[in-house]
């Protein structure tokens, strides 16, 4: 078959992965995430949503255009023992030929002909921002060895296996936990410090994209206000206030911290986040307006209601940002008098 | 209104529950922070939202049952979240606005 096997017509070639701001993203995850939980369950969460699909993907990845045969395909699967190849040209992915599109090939004899014909081309892919723990969930819901990663641009950037995942997670784990065991010593000290004081204090770690975890803060902030007895009615507007502000972390910023102050006469719940700041506070505290992106709208957030719904709950609203910077809002409801006088107004 | 008489309602099954969680009033919504705001203690939430955060909200607003619509499945994180936070998971293939229809004898969320 003339010319069908020629491989160097058809040399592999290397995607180059992009340069990517890590670092910005590192740096930006508040410093005591780590050591607030203190269990380690907390710790492996907290990683997967740090650790993003670009930090554990191989970025050298082999492909081959839509006219290489199928043949030149087994080729390159065999000679570099992978069992998957992207089929893509100038970075953009066309498909995906598997090693069992080889055994179909060679069982129905298109070997010789172009793989664009028999590729996979409905392909499940990963974008390069995605946390780790989106791509945990991918493996587990399909039965694919490995995802193609794609950037914001839909190029193609990278390659993902379950064990690239695992690797990095075990590594960074030893990792953090060495940290733990050095901050043990401190975090003690502080807590017994806080304790003395007249009031109490927690603050809980949100991570950017953490969409499976949002909740955990509003959550626990419930727990501790029905453990103090306090009025359910405005558990629940703390509560609301506290989740919604913990979504916005979640969906607009590089991460933050949601703090819980409880004193003798009041509850303040304080969304402290690094990340784009808001550009017109005022419109942005309308209902319906909203800059959240598709994938967080199809998970039902992004309503534009976050900041709307936080200030109605709350007696008192109070937003500072500053753009390319940070956004701090703090939502304060008065707490009735011990000896039972008039709840402050609400709603 | 128990979340077995819904289910009987909606033509739908138990995927999660007892069968004895009590709502006394609907809220239908897909939009979670909307759910956040509007729906009342002891709703039943009709909404195709299939996943936790969902369950997270419910929790917020006390809600004990939800209606999952369109037949859509329940992922198993979301089953154990029902399971723990003692939330009734009924799935109907129904849409929103049919099993708001036959619910149609409980009234809507007060208004806040």
């Amino acid at each position: 078959m003339p010319g069908a096997t020629d491989m160097s017509e058809y040399s592999p070639v290397i995607l180059q992965g992009q340069q990517t701001n890590d670092d910005e993203i590192l740096a930006s995850t508040p410093l005591d995430a780590k050591a607030l939980g203190g269990e380690s369950s907390e710790i492996i969460m907290e990683l997967l949503q740090r650790f993003k699909v670009r930090d554990v993907m191989k970025r050298q990845v082999i492909s081959i255009p839509r006219s290489a045969t199928m043949r030149d395909a087994q080729r390159i699967l065999r000679d570099n023992r992978i069992s998957g190849l992207p089929v893509c040209e100038n970075g953009r992915l066309y498909g995906l030929v598997s090693v069992n599109d080889i055994i179909r090939g060679l069982d129905g004899g298109w070997m010789d002909e172009p793989c664009e014909n028999h590729m996979a081309k409905n392909l499940v892919v990963l974008e390069a921002g995605m946390p780790l723990a989106f791509a945990l969930r991918y493996f587990n819901n399909y039965t694919y060895g490995r995802f193609p990663v794609l950037d914001s641009d839909r190029k193609l950037v990278g390659i993902v296996s379950q064990r690239d995942v695992m690797r990095a997670l075990l590594y960074e784990l030893s990792v953090e936990i060495r940290k733990l065991e050095m901050k043990t010593s401190s975090k003690a000290a502080k807590v017994e410090q806080e304790a003395k004081g007249n009031f109490f204090r927690r603050e809980w770690a949100v991570v950017h994209n953490d969409l499976s975890r949002a909740g955990h803060a509003a959550n626990a902030i419930k727990g501790i206000l029905r453990e103090r007895k306090i009025d359910r009615a405005i558990v629940r507007r703390v509560a609301v206030a506290a989740y919604e502000l913990e979504i916005n972390i979640c969906i607009h910023s590089h991460g933050g911290v949601i703090v819980l102050l409880i004193s003798d006469n009041s509850v303040k719940i304080t969304a402290k986040d690094r990340g784009p700041g808001i550009p017109d506070i005022e419109w942005a505290c309308r209902d319906g307006t909203s800059t959240a992106n598709d994938w967080i709208r199809s998970m039902g957030f992004g309503a534009g209601m976050g900041l709307s719904n936080s200030k109605r709950v709350s007696d008192k609203f109070e937003i500072q940002s500053e753009v390319g910077k940070f956004t701090i809002v703090q939502c304060t409801f008065e707490l009735p008098k011990p000896d039972g006088a008039a709840e402050g107004g609400a709603q | 209104m128990t979340a077995a008489e819904i289910a009987g309602k909606v033509g739908g099954t138990i995927a999660v529950g007892t069968g004895g969680e009590e709502a006394s009033n609907v809220y239908v919504g897909d939009l979670l922070s909307d759910v956040m705001g509007h729906a009342g203690e002891g709703c039943v939430l009709v909404t195709i939202q299939n996943h936790l955060n969902t369950l997270a909200v419910c929790t917020l607003v006390g809600c004990e049952v939800v209606v999952l619509c369109h037949g859509r499945p329940v992922p198993p994180d979301m089953a154990e979240g029902a399971a723990r936070e003692e939330v009734a998971i009924v799935v109907t293939p129904l849409s929103q606005y049919e099993t708001a229809l036959a619910l149609s004898s409980l009234p809507p969320s007060p208004k806040k």
